[in-house]
């Protein structure tokens, strides 16, 4: 297989922020999923809106946020309201287009789990918890997953139910987890809106990579598509994004 | 809502019996890891958690502040959280007939928040990211607020955030007294601090020394901050 120029989580990246329309409200978590609106906002989607959970509307970070809470995010937005206004009246209100997740589980029916790994009372792990993802995942009008993807993360059975991602508890119309962008694919919706089924794979990576990193019997679509490598513009774009970023947090 | 390194130290040190929380990490950098710690060795005692989402404590501060016994929102039903946190109701609105979550008001006895300034009167002004720092002063019996300044004027306009000085129990100046976070105007999140924290907290024994030296042998706030720009990472 010949070298490529970029890495699995750069290709990652990239197609989530593709994923991204060029007049989405966005409600954005911390981490990929704002590394990717980012991007999409700096390169097809200047007119992206991004809300962060802590308030800022319209933030339009010249770097990466550590935290919900940086600063840069409340300098550079249209606004910031308090944190019981951003969850009234723009998310539980219906006004977010596109929740944007991470996921420490994922099931095949778009359900998360950020809580615990093992039993609640006794877990393996703890995790940090729900935040703002379980109502982000039936408010938004749809949710796309961007998470990498290995068997420990799609499981067959969640070890806790944080996030009802299958668009059962979706409040007016909203749909759950319509799409996953892992480092390997994309995973989208089925027709009769059940399942997540596969139905790209990035360059190099074969169905059974795809396959065997997943917990349940994953379906594909009958004509699996390649998604179309990072242009040179979008590699550029990500990297002094994450150079900017890096220097900004002293890492 | 989001415990930060002061509730991991507390955590650490034994001085939490019950953590109300919906997002407990070290934001962009990983676990707290003292907090991990109790809750799934119980070191060094067994932490009770009573655990919500975002918009459910959002929604209990603000019913809270608004002298209402309960709050209602949208989202956590069909969640396994209701499961394991009996505060969290389904409740059915009488004129729609639509279901809907519902939690008990969250009514601190004491709230403390940083603020930018204070007037001589005890009056508060403070923007940037304000969180739930309003609410949770207004549902509280008492509360304490730190400043960046106390100023003659604070020339606040009309619809700045306020909290009226009989709002408020007590106000202190304390600049930097939201480190490592930070107030808006007036210093920058120390995001290097956070990551350091991670080393820090990871195990038992380095916490404990770092808390010895850096919390319980310094005389007081400045103390500690001059303690920390000598050994950030120690």
């Amino acid at each position: 297989m010949p070298e490529r120029a970029y890495t699995a989580e750069e290709m990652m990246t990239v197609a989530a922020a593709r994923a991204l329309s060029r007049r989405a409200v966005c409600f954005v978590g911390i981490g990929l999923p704002s590394a990717a609106a980012n991007l999409a906002r700096l390169t097809h989607a200047p007119d992206l809106i991004l809300i962060y959970e802590s308030g800022a509307i319209g933030a339009r970070p010249d770097v990466l946020p550590l935290s919900i809470g940086d600063g840069e995010l409340a300098e550079t937005a249209s606004t910031v309201v308090s944190t019981p206004e951003v969850f009234s009246y723009y998310l539980q209100a219906g006004r977010i287009d596109v929740g944007f997740l991470g996921a420490a589980q994922i099931d095949r029916f778009g359900n998360i789990n950020t809580t615990v790994i093992g039993d609640y009372q006794n877990p393996k792990v703890r995790l940090p918890g729900a935040g703002g993802a379980s109502e982000i995942a039936t408010s938004a009008h749809e949710v796309f997953v961007i998470v990498r993807h290995s068997k420990k993360t799609f499981v067959e059975k969640l070890d806790f139910i944080t996030s009802v991602g299958s668009g059962k508890q979706a409040a007016g119309g909203a749909r759950g987890v319509t799409r996953v962008i892992t480092d390997l694919g994309i995973l989208e919706r089925d027709s009769d809106g059940k399942e997540l089924i596969l139905t790209r794979l990035h360059p190099g990576i074969t169905p059974e990579q795809a396959r065997e990193a997943t917990g349940w019997s994953l379906k594909t679509v009958g004509q699996l598509k390649e998604t179309p490598p990072p242009a040179a513009d979008e590699l550029a774009t990500l990297r002094d994004l994450h150079q900017r970023t890096r220097q900004a947090h002293g890492a | 809502m989001t415990p930060d390194v002061i509730y991991d130290q507390l955590i650490g040190m034994g001085c939490a019996r019950k953590l109300v929380f919906s997002w407990g990490g070290n934001p962009g950098v990983g676990s707290l890891h003292r907090f991990r710690d109790a809750v799934e060795n119980g070191w060094p005692r067994r932490l009770e958690i009573e655990e919500h989402s975002h918009a459910a404590m959002a929604s209990a501060y603000t019913a809270g502040a608004a002298g209402l016994p309960f709050a209602v929102y949208r989202g956590g039903l069909g969640s396994d959280l209701p499961k394991v946190n009996p505060m969290i109701r389904r409740i059915e609105c009488p004129f729609t007939g639509e279901e809907l979550a519902a939690v008990p008001a969250k009514r601190p006895d004491v709230t403390v928040i940083h603020a930018q300034k204070a007037d001589r009167r005890g009056n508060v002004m403070m923007w940037g990211i304000i969180g739930v720092q309003k609410e949770a002063v207004l549902a509280a019996t008492h509360s304490i607020v730190t400043v960046e300044e106390v100023v003659d004027e604070l020339d606040a306009p009309p619809n700045a955030v306020i909290l009226p000085h009989w709002v408020v129990s007590a106000v202190c100046e304390v600049p930097g007294g939201a480190h490592p976070s930070y107030a808006q105007g007036y210093s920058q999140r120390d995001n290097a601090f956070y990551r350091a924290w991670d080393s820090i907290s990871r195990h038992r024994e380095v916490f404990s020394d770092w808390m010895r030296r850096h919390i319980l042998e310094t005389d007081d706030f400045a103390d500690y901050r001059a303690r920390l720009r000598e050994s950030p990472d120690a």
